[in-house]
């Protein structure tokens, strides 16, 4: 069998038979405990620094921010953003409580249908767990109220970040997923920017098979 | 399938040298990944330090990897995975055949995959009626060219615009054929049309991985079109190719990689999708694959274990030593012959296809430590050719004639007297014919050199001679005191 013969060759190239049962029990251990390695100084700073950083961050990978006070500003903004780039009034948005919870009667010319995303959805509104300054990076886990192609389908996706869900680095983020989620989702998109690519000749161009313009609402929750 | 012609490296490389469309390319491109590494490597004063920390991690990975393999595969399982093991690309193919076959797949999407274009998994699927369809741009262009790739992370690097314009209008006839392509982005506007298409009908998606994740039976990808992520979500299964060396242990091991990764290969801090994947859909869940297969493939990397080919196991495909390689720059990724060109390349192609059919790659190195001094991982790449250089000589697959003269030198290196007097002699000589015009345009058995340059003349001493005569004069100890 060739799970047998591929891991009894490598043993041979480790020239050692398995493993000790205390070596074993190391290794689980370190698998428990995840360790950090050294997480880079940029991103270590106070948390409204660290709000600045991750919306430098976005527009610096050609992404958009939209900073709020509050949930209730959110129809405004939205409306507002599409308006501004000439983009239909209706969406297709991610069946998540905190989306739910919006306002969204305030602008009655926005539509809304819940659910994944199809091929013929050209705005898309999802939901952001976590957002990462280091990179400005979104962390997008799949779930019933999170669609993964939310965050593919669309030409224009817009996505809502609670300031409170903003950390610093990815092992921050990460400790939060474990936390809130339990284990790993089936999908963890950590997105950052709208698609693009360099092929054409090595030179960049936004847009390629994701989204082409990439929008982040940020309620400023955190205090 | 695409054949090696690894063993014509010479002939390769003297056509690639007179290629000018190659050469336009290599020319615009090469730079722009060196600046933007630079310039990303400038921003995270860490960065040597996270060097340090990606190689221990696959150190450490490596010589564990019996144990994490079997922890990926009880979390894959877990998660409602299944893993296929693999011993080489026969059986790999054969898998994947299988599951599509079962899916009763019609078409495959297909995202970036280098072990894919390893075992000639296109090929295959077509051989069998099974259509397969690169989404990466750079491969879709590969695929229409039916070429392989000529960078591992930039497949169309050797290709400009007419190439595209040219490609695109062979293969898709059914558009007007009065269509202007006026700049970049009309091209791939017209791919993302073609292949948005492709993405709904497909009823399997293929794609490689950057990363496995043991703790949890993860695997990774990390894009920045998107294709990847739509080929593994759409269609209504997953098959993952992975080889075995892709295995880390912990989310906090694959973060600390990926901060090196992007920065390594594109200059980018971070790629735009990062794409961790667990599993089939979960129950309430709206999208997503209903089967996911990993295709686990070992195809010679277990045979490199514990040789002194075993660093090359850390690499994460990051290509910067290709970027960065001045052989590279000047031939491109075909004249290696095979999938994996650069010096990442010299040193894995004999691995996988034997030093008989891949001696010429190592030997394509000026051993200017340049790969090494920009690998992410630290792979010592100059080193390991050499090994590869020293096995050639070993089972006399080196030319008679360099045989010879390799003799001759040996003889003299193990002599130091007798190896003095000799260069004494030929720098004196040389000295004194080169007096006039301080160099040569050509000498007996220099045709090599020569050819494309002047040999500078010796200045009629040697380095030993000179040494000694400073150190008598005192010259030296001042020179250091200065």
């Amino acid at each position: 069998m060739s799970r047998d013969a591929i891991l009894n060759a490598v043993r041979r190239g480790l020239k050692r038979g398995p493993l000790p049962a205390d070596q074993i029990a190391m290794l689980r251990g370190r698998m428990e405990l995840h360790p950090r390695h050294l997480i880079p100084a940029r991103s270590r700073l106070p948390h409204p620094e660290q709000v600045d950083l991750f919306v430098r961050n976005v527009e610096k990978e050609f992404g958009s921010v939209a900073r709020v006070p509050d949930l209730d500003s959110v129809p405004a903004a939205v409306a507002d953003f599409l308006a501004a780039q000439n983009l239909p009034t209706s969406f297709v948005m991610a069946p998540h409580p905190e989306l739910r919870a919006v306002p969204w009667s305030n602008r009655p010319l926005l539509t809304i249908r819940e659910g994944r995303a199809q091929a013929t959805d050209q705005v898309s509104m999802q939901h952001a767990f976590a957002g990462i300054a280091e990179t400005g990076t979104l962390m997008l886990p799949s779930a019933p109220e999170r669609p993964t192609t939310l965050n593919l389908l669309a030409d224009t996706e817009i996505v809502l970040l609670r300031a409170s869900r903003l950390v610093g680095a990815y092992e921050e983020a990460w400790d939060r997923l474990r936390a809130d989620m339990g284990g790993m989702p089936r999908n963890v998109m950590l997105v950052t920017g709208p698609s693009r690519s360099a092929d054409i000749e090595q030179t960049l161009e936004l847009g390629a098979h994701g989204p082409r313009q990439l929008h982040v609402v940020l309620v400023e929750d955190a205090g | 399938m695409h054949v090696s012609t690894a063993p014509a490296f010479k002939a390769n490389a003297h056509q690639a040298l007179a290629n000018p469309g190659l050469q336009k390319a290599l020319a615009r491109s090469g730079p722009s990944f060196i600046a933007r590494r630079a310039a990303a490597v400038a921003g995270l004063p860490e960065f040597e330090q996270l060097r340090d920390t990606a190689r221990d991690i696959k150190n450490h990975t490596l010589a564990n990897l019996d144990f994490y393999l079997e922890e990926y595969e009880r979390n894959v399982l877990a998660s409602g995975g299944k893993v296929h093991w693999c011993a080489d690309a026969d059986a790999a193919r054969a898998a994947v055949l299988e599951i599509c076959q079962k899916a009763g797949a019609r078409t495959v999407t297909k995202g970036k995959s280098m072990i894919g274009e390893e075992i000639s998994i296109n090929h295959h699927l077509e051989a069998h009626g099974i259509t397969p369809i690169e989404t990466d741009l750079g491969e879709y262009i590969i695929q229409l060219r039916d070429e392989l790739p000529s960078h591992i992370i930039a497949p169309a690097f050797h290709l400009n615009m007419e190439d595209w314009e040219e490609a695109f209008r062979k293969s898709h006839t059914d558009l007007p054929a009065d269509r202007v392509f006026n700049e970049r982005r009309d091209i791939l506007t017209e791919a993302r049309t073609k292949l948005r298409s492709a993405f709904l009908q497909a009823d399997v998606g293929i794609t490689g991985a950057n990363f496995l994740i043991a703790a949890t039976g993860s695997s990774v990808i990390v894009t920045n079109e998107g294709n990847g992520d739509l080929t593994q979500t759409l269609p209504r299964v997953h098959i993952v190719l992975a080889s075995l060396e892709k295995m880390v242990p912990t989310i906090e091991d694959c973060t600390s990689l990926l901060r090196v990764l992007a920065r390594s290969a594109t200059g980018q801090d971070f790629s735009v999708y990062t794409t961790f994947s667990t599993g089939a859909r979960r129950p309430g869940d709206l999208d997503g694959p209903e089967e996911y297969h990993v295709v686990l493939i070992d195809n010679g990397r277990s045979a490199m274990i514990g040789t002194e080919f075993h660093d090359m196991l850390r690499c994460i495909r990051c290509a910067a030593c290709m970027n960065h390689c001045p052989v590279y720059g000047a031939v491109g990724g075909h004249a290696y012959g095979w999938v994996y060109p650069g010096p990442m390349g010299s040193v894995l192609t004999p691995g996988l296809l034997g030093v008989d059919q891949a001696g010429h790659l190592p030997n394509a190195s000026t051993f200017c430590g340049k790969c090494e001094s920009v690998c992410p991982v630290r792979i010592p790449l100059p080193k390991l050719m050499r090994h590869w250089r020293e096995r050639e000589f070993e089972r006399h697959l080196t030319p008679a004639v360099m045989r010879t003269n390799l003799a001759i030198w040996a003889w003299f290196a193990r002599r130091p007297q007798m190896y003095r007097m000799a260069t004494g002699i030929a720098a004196r000589a040389l000295g004194w014919l080169g007096r006039k015009k301080r160099s040569f345009k050509s000498l007996p058995f220099a045709g090599g050199w020569t050819e494309g340059r002047d040999l500078p003349a010796p200045e009629g001493e040697t380095f030993f001679a000179r040494y000694a005569r400073e150190q008598r004069q005192g010259l030296h100890r001042q020179g250091h005191n200065r």
